[in-house]
């Protein structure tokens, strides 16, 4: 026998179940409660940087579009710092949430978020990252929240040189992880849970 | 390398134990089959996109959002079923308590009926329950909401399936990689191990994990009764041996 490691093990993950923006966004489902959602805005005035829009839909594996999805993501500001209590390396937009939330549109499940491009954050050693967005996606049927991230296609010579998009055995998956520009500032990233188009989702 | 006579530096997050967490395809639960990822996930360490969070503070609650018995009643009226306390701590896989952290729950009504467009189940609303709330942990990491014991209800998945009584958890963390949302079940429930849902958890000692004890200690006398529910959120290492620049 030894000494017991004592460590707790974390909390098995379950199904966010169909019923997940009553507890999320309760005012988006009808419940009028807390003064609004949170996550609905990223901004709390005027912001540095270029301001963008992303636009998405989540997909089955049939090809059917969830309307019962929750997409979140998490960034950076434009010069690459969170607004987040554990940000160390200086101060962040103080007119930037970094932080979005949406339930997607009720009839064709599309999220959109109202944001600004990240700037560019380092990997562990010391190497840039290509700008990008953490995203996370629940939803029923889905029993653990899926992690991916939101690179941009416009940023070439970034994404070729990011530590993460060139170590990936199958590159023909790249572009999965790729916002595309639709113009006037407005980008696309599909999500596809599954099939031959299937995002690259993270274990991290 | 010397090692520096001072507390050990914070790494990044534990790995996930994906042996202990329920896979994405899971046919018993009829939905994940078209909904889950069919290639391996893509592994690498957490950096500071991971290992950074949002601030969720305490000046954002309302006085009544973790009093789901009151939180959408009318003005002196409250919501109908038994009456009960849910409290625990968030707690990180170290044994830390996590402080300052945005915890969300929801569920249905006494009945067993969510207030939502697309529920069909035939149980009766109740005029006076919302069925959300929020809180943020104390410094302790600990919580506290007061709410009706939901019902079970009926689900389409196989012929004749139940959920058992559940209340829903969206928990934040200090890092996005501790992001989390699970379910809480009661002590004694004969639905659990029916229950499809939580037939995707893979031991015993995870379905015990996600069952919440009667606290007679937590009881209020004549009032309500109690039931504690602990949540551990991953972990971050801690090493003299960190392989990273100040501050990275």
């Amino acid at each position: 026998m030894t000494q017991p490691l004592k460590y707790l093990k974390e909390s098995p993950s379950q199904t966010a179940g169909p019923y997940v923006h009553i507890g999320c966004t309760p005012n988006f489902t009808g419940i009028e409660i807390y003064g609004g959602d949170l996550g609905t805005s990223m901004k709390r005035g005027p912001v540095k940087g270029q301001e963008i829009t992303i636009k998405g839909t989540v997909f089955d594996g049939m090809g059917a579009a969830l309307k019962d999805a929750m997409v979140e993501i998490w960034q950076p500001d434009a010069a690459g710092l969170f607004p987040s209590a554990n940000e160390t390396r200086g101060q962040a937009d103080p007119n930037f949430t970094g932080w979005g939330r949406s339930p997607g549109d009720m009839d064709t499940g599309e999220f959109i978020f109202e944001t600004v491009k990240p700037g560019a954050v380092p990997w562990p050693d010391g190497r840039m990252q290509a700008p990008h967005i953490t995203a996370w996606v629940v939803a029923r049927g889905i029993n653990i929240g899926l992690h991916t991230r939101i690179y941009f296609e416009d940023e070439a010579e970034a994404n070729a040189a990011d530590p993460i998009l060139t170590r990936l055995e199958h590159q023909s998956r790249v572009p999965t992880l790729l916002a595309k520009s639709e113009g006037d500032n407005v980008y696309r990233f599909d999500v596809w849970l599954q099939g031959p188009n299937e995002t690259i989702f993270f274990d991290i | 390398m010397s090692i520096p006579n001072k507390p050990p530096a914070i790494g990044g997050f534990i790995p996930r134990d994906r042996s202990w967490q329920p896979d994405a395809l899971t046919p018993g639960y009829k939905t994940s089959v078209k909904r889950s990822p069919q290639a391996a996930l893509l592994s690498f360490p957490t950096t500071l996109s991971e290992e950074t969070s949002p601030i969720l503070g305490h000046q954002m609650l309302g006085e009544l959002d973790n009093d789901l018995i009151h939180n959408f009643a009318q003005p002196g009226e409250s919501a109908i079923g038994p009456r009960i306390v849910v409290h625990g701590r968030v707690l990180d896989e170290n044994g830390r308590g996590i402080p300052n952290t945005l915890v969300e729950f929801w569920q249905a009504n006494a009945g067993g009926r969510y207030r939502h467009k697309k529920e069909t189940y035939l149980a009766a609303l109740d005029p006076n329950f919302g069925g959300c709330g929020r809180t943020i942990t104390g410094e302790d990491g600990s919580y506290e909401f007061r709410t009706i014991m939901p019902g079970p209800y009926p689900w389409p998945n196989g012929m004749n399936d139940w959920r058992p009584a559940h209340i829903h958890f969206s928990i934040f963390g200090h890092g996005f990689a501790q992001r989390l949302i699970t379910q809480m079940y009661f002590q004694g429930d004969p639905l659990i191990p029916l229950c499809p849902i939580v037939g995707v958890l893979k031991s015993q000692e995870a379905i015990d994990a996600l069952t919440a004890p009667l606290d007679m200690n937590r009881t209020v006398p004549m009032d309500s009764l109690a039931y504690k529910f602990d949540m551990v959120l991953r972990g971050r290492r801690q090493t003299y041996f960190e392989n990273r620049k100040e501050g990275m």
